[in-house]
């Protein structure tokens, strides 16, 4: 069985205004399996949202794209914004970070959802009403709610409709893009818990882009760490987290605080990700890493470390001295 | 799931939607009220006019420059005709073509605004050039000009007017809908498989309608003033009765050395009140919509001048 979704390849450049340009997405790819749950993992500015961006090709005019996204087989990024608008929300829905602006305040949530469903002409007029109160009611919003405006609702609640409406359409794939961030940890759990129902429920494929392991952890069964834009380890989440195949992944794992060893010290990675607007010599972790050695100033690129387990980094391919 | 028994029923505040916000903000401020009902008596005068006004328009009806009387009560003008029907007419075609030149502007400026603020850059630059082009050149020796080559008529004042006053209108809608353009709604609204077109209808333009309202309310009172300076020049329409024409009027057959004040200083003030009542509704409906004014800090509205020195009446 093919994936369902795969990005082959993906290279993303933004124009700066100093003429520059920033290399945000530097090859990624990816596979989704129908059901999986990727989580999307990594520093802030590792290019985690511009992927999941350039994968609906959302991308503001100064971005210009390279690669391919396979849907089902086909690539909906070649036939440019005409080919991609049928795909939309139909197969690829998202969840944007920070719902209290992902909703327009001058219209209901009702009004919203059914716009999402007439658009592609799911449903029309008093059956796109009885389908809002259904989507509301699914992520836990009482059906009568879709009168109210956003600003009438708290955060976990406008959080819940957004995924409402991301569930209008009944997408493949659903990308939740720091779904849980501005909302308190009660909040959070609860909309974490709903994901997972929904995914289960409604077979949906998930990315979820998140700087948060333990939600990673809590929700998905792969795992992708970014790092400088480009993709440094991927496999099974228990992989990963057990048997880490990059220094990142594993610094990353340990700077989480840790429920069992509140005595413990977090730890924390020196420095900051390198700058992407120029290019990159070498391993681009080299210079925050804790086992650099010679082989560091090639840059590595991913190779299979087991089944379903890649990660890029010279050490796994060191020959023990 | 007991989560349902979370969200309990609130009742819905009374009074948070705009349409009760310019209400109340027109309430407190009383000046801006009673400019508003000025306004509409004034539109109802002006299109009932066939039937309200006393006496025939075309009609000597009394003495040449007759003196204020019970049956003229603001007396009558060169040609014998009664002040009050000049002024009820002429108010309607000020009328008409400040409301037709307001709306031409609107539709300009609102669409130029809207396509160089949601599509940016390239057409951007062009049209927000074009804007300052037609910013820069000063309007009443352009409508001149136009309005010689084109020849008087209410048509060709209206477009004159109107393809002059779209200029701030498309700047302050640009700005609002660039901001409006970032927002995320409008990205999901792309997500969503929405176009252009419906994201425009649907998730811009009713964030910048209020701009475009208060922007209208205020170039109703520029066009209807540059309107009555066109007809004062004697480049308006020969065949309609307007404000400015009355004045030209007057003027030009020595109403002021005559004496005869009343066929000059009525249309006069009636101009002035139309306009400044147009500003005051627009200003205050800008407050009560932009909610930039709202916000103390960044209001120049907000700024008084206060006493150097100590309070009250010893203040200095």
């Amino acid at each position: 069985m093919s994936p369902l979704l795969q990005v082959e390849d993906l290279h993303v450049w933004f124009d700066l205004e100093n003429g520059g340009e920033l290399h945000a997405v530097q090859g990624v790819k990816l596979s989704l399996e129908p059901g999986e749950r990727l989580g999307l993992v990594g520093e802030s500015g590792c290019g985690k949202t511009t992927t999941a961006l350039a994968i609906l090709g959302l991308l503001p005019p100064n971005a210009s794209v390279s690669g391919r996204v396979l849907l089902e087989g086909d690539d909906i990024l070649a036939g440019g914004e005409e080919a991609m608008r049928p795909h939309r929300w139909v197969d690829v829905a998202i969840v944007f970070q920070g719902a209290m602006n992902a909703l327009n305040p001058v219209r209901t949530i009702g009004q919203q959802i059914v716009e999402a469903l007439e658009l592609h002409g799911r449903a029309k007029g008093a059956t796109a009403r009885a389908r809002t109160g259904e989507l509301l009611e699914a992520v836990g919003i009482p059906a009568g709610r879709a009168a109210r405006f956003p600003h009438e609702l708290s955060g976990g609640m406008r959080q819940r409709a957004a995924i409402a409406m991301a569930l209008a359409c009944n997408p493949k794939v659903l990308i939740a893009d720091e779904p849980t961030t501005a909302l308190d940890v009660m909040v959070q759990a609860q909309i974490l818990e709903l994901l997972d129902a929904l995914c289960r429920d409604f077979g949906l494929a998930l990315i979820l882009v998140t700087h948060d392991l333990p939600v990673v952890a809590q929700l998905c069964n792969r795992c992708a760490v970014m790092y400088a834009g480009e993709i440094v380890e991927r496999g099974p989440l228990e992989a990963i987290y057990h048997t880490p195949g990059h220094p990142y992944s594993r610094m990353l794992f340990a700077a989480s605080p840790d429920l069992a060893g509140l005595d413990e010290p977090v730890l924390s990675i020196a420095g900051a990700p390198p700058r992407l607007d120029r290019a990159i010599e070498g391993c681009p972790f080299a210079p925050r890493c804790d086992s650099v050695f010679e082989a560091c100033v090639v840059r590595p690129r991913l190779e299979q470390l087991a089944a379903d387990h890649d990660a890029a980094c010279h050490l796994n391919s060191r020959v023990p001295a | 799931m007991s989560e349902a028994s979370f969200f309990v029923e609130a009742p819905v505040e009374a009074g948070t939607s705009s349409r009760g916000f310019v209400l109340q903000t027109l309430r407190h401020q009383r000046v801006a009220m009673a400019a508003a009902l000025f306004l509409v008596a004034v539109t109802v005068t002006a299109i009932l006019a066939p039937w309200i006004a006393p006496y025939p328009l075309h009609e000597q009806v009394g003495p040449v420059f007759g003196a204020p009387s019970w049956h003229h009560l603001l007396g009558l003008d060169d040609g014998g005709i009664d002040m009050v029907t000049l002024l009820i007419w002429g108010l309607r075609t000020s009328l008409v073509v400040g409301f037709a030149a307001t709306f031409v502007s609107m539709v300009i400026g609102g669409t130029v605004g809207v396509v160089a603020g949601y599509f940016g850059g390239g057409t951007d630059t062009v049209l927000m050039r074009i804007t300052d082009y037609f910013l820069v050149i000063p309007d009443v020796p352009l409508m001149i000009v136009v309005a010689a080559i084109w020849g008087p008529s209410l048509f060709h004042i209206i477009i004159v007017i109107g393809i002059l006053l779209w200029t701030s209108t498309a700047r302050v809608i640009r700005a609002q809908v660039k901001s409006v353009r970032e927002r995320v709604y409008v990205k999901r609204a792309r997500a969503l498989g929405a176009g252009h077109t419906r994201i425009v209808v649907r998730h811009v333009l009713p964030q910048v309608a209020p701009l475009l309202i208060a922007s209208t309310v205020l170039t109703i009172a520029v066009a209807i003033f540059d309107e009555t300076a066109l007809s004062f020049l004697g480049l308006g329409d020969p065949s309609s009765i307007s404000l400015g024409r009355v004045i030209e009027n007057a003027f030009a057959r020595a109403a002021i050395s005559t004496g005869a004040w009343w066929a000059i200083v009525p249309p006069g003030v009636l101009v002035a009140l139309l306009i400044l009542a147009c500003s005051l509704v627009g200003g205050s409906l800008e407050d009560a919509l932009n909610p930039r004014l709202r916000v103390a800090h960044l209001s120049a509205r907000t700024f008084r001048l206060r006493p150097l020195v100590g309070r009250g009446k010893d203040a200095l």
